[in-house]
């Protein structure tokens, strides 16, 4: 009842002593088995791929004596419309017509690079770095926020900050059907 | 006799090695894994190009998405619990010693104050078919996101003194003025810099 069968399967009728080396041997196929539904299960239960962040910091409205003042020459307004689509211009409001343009390479990345340059160029050092207002939309989603936001990172412009869009800005939306 | 035996002993494969990588395999994925949080609403969240990673603990969450709705999780149990039991005491439901506990391993959520209760009480697994309203929100100082948010900050200050990271979650096709009025509540509480939870670009520079 209570001992182990050690014999090889019954397989030997002659030999008592070559019996007992096969039974040192255990069969791991169960257990092998057990080991890789496991694995199974733990791979399709992690997850690979992390999450990525994107540090945001926000101006802090609540101190109004830290503003300077900046050469408008100097600020690129982007404004985030509908369909995925973006209108920027240089300097002040109303003063110069926005160009509508699109996400990616070709659009606003290609912009963002010979806007900055021709700030460096045009400006005396040190505060010669291009400064990028982003205006979303309420037609804008999230998406092209984060796009945008992207950009800034990829074309290494070093001082953007999200602002409010202003009502006249909106108008120029509205008359490219962006809004 | 003896030639039969001999053959037969060639079929037995040796698996202790397939067994040894095996179990170091399963044990490697033992440790490191971490179960997936199902997240009550679909929130795809955009791509970018950052290759920092979100990090696992001291975080709060802001998952947006669905039909504007905000769900709110933070990492720590203890944190949750202290979140709750200042909660309860803003908003006068008693909370029972049980119920903190239970509340402190729901990961996400997004029940309104008044179903919260309810909603602790459900069962974890009746829990996903749970309907969550989402977290109300506005942009006074007095939601109950933004207290959500507060009491978090303070329990994690008061636990672990530490300041309690905060990061949004957003779908990417939400809409910006609801993105806009989560900032705006972080913005009353003097949090300007946050995360946005994003996903590496697949095609970088495309």
């Amino acid at each position: 009842m209570a001992e182990l069968d050690t014999s090889g399967g019954g397989k030997h009728k002659g030999g008592k002593v070559r019996s007992k080396k096969a039974s040192t041997r255990i069969d791991l196929t169960a257990m092998v088995d057990l080991a890789f539904l496991l694995i199974t299960f733990f791979m399709l239960t992690t997850t690979l791929a992390k999450k990525k962040e994107m540090d945001l910091a926000m101006p802090n409205n609540t101190d109004q004596k830290a503003q300077l003042p900046v050469a408008a020459t100097r600020t690129m307004t982007i404004l985030l419309g509908s369909h995925n689509k973006v209108e920027w211009y240089m300097g002040e409001t109303g003063k110069s017509a926005p160009t509508v343009d699109n996400f990616g390479k070709e659009g606003i990345r290609k912009a963002l690079i010979e806007n900055g340059k021709n700030v460096a160029a045009t400006h005396a050092a040190p505060d010669n770095f291009m400064i990028v207002l982003i205006k979303p939309s309420d037609k804008s989603t999230y998406e092209n926020l984060v796009a945008a936001l992207d950009e800034m990172n990829i074309t290494g412009v070093k001082s953007y900050a999200i602002v409010k869009i202003l009502p006249i800005e909106l108008g120029d939306l509205q008359k490219n059907g962006l809004y | 006799m003896p030639r039969v035996k001999v053959a037969r002993k060639s079929t037995f494969i040796d698996m202790t090695a397939m067994c040894d990588v095996a179990f170091l395999l399963l044990t490697f994925f033992i440790l490191t894994a971490k179960p997936r949080v199902e997240d009550p609403i679909k929130a795809e969240v955009p791509v970018s190009s950052k290759e920092k990673a979100v990090p696992e603990e001291n975080l709060a969450t802001l998952t947006v998405g669905g039909k504007d709705q905000v769900f709110y999780s933070v990492t720590g149990s203890d944190i949750r619990a202290g979140a709750l039991t200042a909660m309860g005491e803003k908003y006068h439901i008693q909370f029972t010693p049980d119920e903190v506990k239970r509340f402190s391993n729901i990961e996400i959520f997004g029940v309104p104050m008044v179903q919260l209760k309810s909603f602790i009480d459900t069962d974890p697994d009746a829990r996903k078919a749970f309907p969550q309203p989402g977290i109300p929100t506005d942009t006074t100082n007095n939601s109950e996101l933004s207290n959500w948010i507060l009491t978090s900050r303070q329990a994690d200050k008061a636990l672990h003194d530490r300041a309690l990271d905060i990061a949004i979650k957003g779908d990417k096709k939400e809409q910006y003025p609801m993105i806009n009025k989560v900032i705006t509540v972080l913005g009353k509480q003097t949090i300007f810099k946050f995360s946005l939870i994003t996903d590496l670009k697949m095609a970088p520079k495309k």
